[in-house]
């Protein structure tokens, strides 16, 4: 079965979810556009998207109406050509909602999983819980054919341990959209040791057709992404703790949150990423993480002292940030989770943090924030200046920022050295396309 | 075509901030002012320069395409909303695509001509914004011939049509030498629009404009030819000013040095269902200029500054060889070499051009008009060119669709 043969038919498991719902609007727009081409335009399409969530499905429709409206305005060019013997469409105003409503049309949605039965390609993007996805692997398997593909959007469970335990005899891979994955270029390949052939060459050429940068990584807990996100936040609480004997929890975390974003220059601080990742789903990556690397510590009783409080972070469905460590107004962090008194320490830059603040010190010369550096040709240069300076500097903000990226560089050396990711540039690649850094973490900077 | 029987005189202009992506107040999710807000601002603009808005004896607004952009027919019947007064009095819209605003320079001239109206209110008016740049392609558009050439034309249409004139004068007088020339324009342009509060690129602060004048085009995500920078935004904004008989004048008030007399024009008419027979050459905005060279007696060599209809930094260069500034093929090379700047023999488009200040379409003609009447009078502020007496003309170009319906006009201070 060739690829556009595969993509005639395809389910989405969790497809309500946040990258489930952004797997979907990828797929309808591709199959929408395989299915335009002459070729293949008297076969049937189909996209199943299924979830166990009724409500959910609800405001799905509306997404990807909004959001396939939005790929077809960009894609206008492509589209003219593709609708160019279709004498009525004349227009772009035409066109763009000709395209929207031929991709709508391969969609059903619902919460019967018996639907998959003849899909060919089945990506999962359920809870990241390895038991459920098993069990879920299993009924899928006993509902579709034998040469149905999985593809798998975990981000930390071994994808052997899903084939082996649902007994998918290699028809599964991980393909690791970022969030979210209509927008990141990212996505992490990785392949079991069963994984097949023809299902490696699939996934190739889906990311080729996703216009996808793949990054390929070892089939080991976390791979390269969440292996290097998870181990830099961990460091993260672990200095904020450090710090609290002076200047308590939240002053600790204020301070990591600042340095990691400013001295880093990264698009924002690490308890802030963790924030829009969500505390649950961080804590739920740390959980299986460290229930397959034995001899590190890859957990925090922080963690799950916020899960007790009920602390999440996340998204809400308009795709505004809820709030978690770090308290929220217009999506920007204004004050932070004090676990003590259960409540939000507001910033206060005439009172505490304006003192955190002074006692950070003054920036070292060349500090340009992330925003500013993001498009200019002469980024490097500029960092490399700043970073110099910053390693020169005495100041506590300047000495937590250098100590922070020289951790940064070990966890990304750690994860070449361990085999998860083949070299250097893989790492880099990684944290460069799906986390927005400027520069890689294996770096010359420190 | 016959010399005017009387004089007839341009004053009071006024321009509203043409605003779009670029200025920093720009927000596309925030609400902006509408159509009503623009002509309001820029009649009001008029109004407080003159000494009784009962004087106003007509209006006349060009437009191009506000029944799609805003929904809204019956222009003129926002001239009154100016001022209570203006209410009952004739007024007139007029419509030729980008070349609307010229043909309201037209009309109104024409009506005082006519013995009429001694004072017409003229107004230009285009809000744009209301829709994305993909379906504003589609309204604008409407400049070409819809059932020949729309459907299949670029999904941006008229980036597409010009895209072609550059792709035939980069074969017959080579890429490196036409892309030089259309980057210089662009940065021209930008330098221009700093010194103009009012203009779209007033905030720009690209450092290396040549070199992003230079990026090259990019057919998987626009047209073949062409990049973004070489063309003119997205624009909202009015202009309006006053023509006026001599009588008119004094009726209202205005001096002498405060205003410039419309020495000639030439309007020209091509063919919409037609594409040009020659991409490289604007044949139509040539005829239009030999008009108002020929009933003047003038030419290029007496005009000292010009308001080209640079929409593309393309149709820029070809309009510098349809005005005879520059030989057939030899604008690019003009342009690097600085032939249009502020200090040079002939400034062009001082204020910013379409590329620079902004393009409300239906309103950019009388937009230059507004600018050239500055110009002239020594209102330009930091965008003041030196007028010499050898060239004390001013000349301009307002062109609709793809050099189909042409206005050119030429002005100099009132004697």
């Amino acid at each position: 079965m060739n690829f556009d043969e595969r993509i005639r038919n395809v389910s989405i498991i969790g497809a309500a979810g946040k990258m489930g719902s952004g797997i979907a609007l990828l797929m309808a727009g591709e199959m929408a556009r395989s299915k335009l081409k002459p070729e293949n335009r008297d076969f049937k399409y189909r996209l199943n998207l299924i979830d166990v969530s009724d409500d959910a499905l609800d405001g799905l429709s509306g997404y990807l109406r909004a959001q396939l409206t939005k790929a077809g305005e960009k894609a206008c060019v492509m589209l003219r050509e593709l609708y160019k013997d279709r004498e009525e469409l004349v227009e772009n105003f035409d066109i763009i909602p000709a395209f929207v409503d031929d991709a709508t049309s391969l969609i059903r949605m619902g919460t019967d999983l018996n639907v998959v039965k003849d899909s060919h390609v089945i990506f999962e993007a359920i809870i990241e819980d390895k038991d459920i996805k098993v069990d879920v692997l299993k009924k899928l398997d006993s509902i579709s054919g034998k040469d149905t593909l999985y593809l798998t959007n975990t981000s930390s469970i071994p994808i052997h341990v899903l084939n082996d335990e649902a007994k998918l005899g290699g028809r599964i891979i991980g393909f690791h959209f970022y969030n979210p994955p209509a927008v990141q270029r990212l996505a992490e390949l990785i392949p079991a040791d069963k994984t097949t052939q023809e299902l490696k060459d699939f996934s190739s050429e889906l990311a080729k057709r996703l216009r996808k940068k793949i990054v390929p990584s070892n089939d080991i807990a976390g791979f390269i992404g969440n292996g290097h996100f998870l181990r830099d936040g961990l460091y993260a609480i672990a200095e904020a703790k450090k710090l609290s004997k002076d200047h308590a929890l939240a002053g600790g975390i204020y301070i990591m949150n600042k340095i990691s974003q400013d001295l880093l220059v990264r698009p924002m601080g690490i308890f802030q990423l963790i924030d829009y990742v969500g505390v649950d789903v961080y804590h739920c990556i740390s959980q299986t993480v460290s229930g397959y690397i034995k001899g590190e510590k890859l957990t925090d009783d922080l963690l799950d002292k916020m899960m007790e409080k009920k602390v999440m972070g996340g998204q809400r469905a308009d795709g505004s940030q809820k709030d978690g460590f770090l308290k929220y107004e217009k999506g920007r962090p204004a004050g932070v989770y004090d676990l003590d008194s259960g409540k939000y320490k507001m910033f206060d830059p005439q009172g505490w943090s304006g003192e955190l603040d002074k006692k950070l010190g003054k920036y070292p010369e060349g500090f340009y924030p992330w925003r500013t550096l993001l498009m200019d040709p002469k980024k490097e240069e500029k960092l490399s200046a700043f970073f110099k300076n910053l390693n020169a500097s005495s100041t506590l903000g300047s000495k937590l920022a250098t100590a922070y990226l020289k951790n940064s560089k070990q966890i990304g050396q750690k994860l070449v050295d361990s085999k998860v990711a083949k070299s250097a540039e893989d790492v880099n690649a990684v944290l460069l396309n799906g986390f927005y850094h400027l520069y890689g973490p294996i770096n010359d900077y420190v | 075509m016959a010399k005017h029987r009387k004089k007839v005189y341009a004053a009071a202009g006024y321009n509203t901030v043409s605003f779009g992506s670029g200025r920093k107040e720009f927000h596309p999710k925030k609400v902006r002012p509408g159509l009503e807000q623009y002509i309001e601002e820029a009649g009001k603009g008029v109004i407080a320069q003159i000494n009784d808005v009962n004087n106003i004896d007509e209006g006349v607004i060009g437009n191009f395409m506000a029944a799609r952009f805003n929904r809204q027919g019956n222009l003129p019947g926002f001239i009154p909303t100016i001022d209570p007064s203006l209410e009952y009095k004739p007024c007139t819209r007029v419509e030729g695509a980008c070349g609307s605003g010229g043909l309201a320079l037209y009309t109104s001239i024409k009506t005082v001509l006519s013995d009429l109206a001694d004072v017409v209110l003229c107004i230009g008016v285009e809000v744009q914004n209301t829709y994305k740049a993909i379906y504003g392609a589609d309204i604008l558009g409407g400049a070409g011939h819809y059932m020949s050439q729309r459907k299949n034309g670029h999904a941006y249409f008229f980036p597409g049509q010009f895209s072609d004139r550059a792709g035939a004068c980069y074969e017959k007088f080579g890429y490196d030498y036409m892309r030089k020339g259309m980057a210089t324009w662009y940065v021209r342009a930008i330098e221009n629009a700093r010194k103009n509060p009012k203009a779209q690129e007033y905030h720009n602060s690209i450092e290396d404009l040549f070199a992003t004048g230079m990026t090259p085009p990019n057919p998987k995500v626009f047209v073949d030819h062409l990049n973004v920078y070489d063309c003119s935004k997205v624009s909202d904004g009015a202009s309006a000013l006053i023509f006026a008989s001599e009588e008119g004048l004094n009726k209202i008030g205005i001096e002498r040095k405060d205003a410039v007399e419309v020495v000639s024009w030439g309007q020209s008419q091509a063919d919409v269902t037609k594409l040009p027979e020659d991409p490289t050459r604007l044949t139509t905005t040539h005829r239009s200029c030999q008009k108002a060279y020929e009933t003047s007696g003038l030419s290029s060599k007496d005009i000292g500054i010009a308001e080209v209809h640079d929409c593309f930094s393309i149709g820029g260069l070809l309009h510098l060889e349809a005005a005879g500034f520059a030989e057939y093929g030899k604008a690019a090379g003009f342009v690097a070499d600085g032939g249009t700047k502020s200090d040079s023999e002939i400034p062009v488009n001082p204020t910013g051009g379409l590329v620079g200040f902004g393009h409300y379409t239906g309103g950019t003609g009388v937009r230059q008009a507004v600018d050239l009447v500055h110009q002239l009078t020594t209102k330009a502020g930091d965008c003041q060119v030196k007028i010499t007496p050898e060239r004390p003309y001013g000349l301009m170009i307002s062109m609709g669709g793809n050099d189909r319906t042409v206005t050119c006009m030429i002005f100099k201070k009132a004697d």
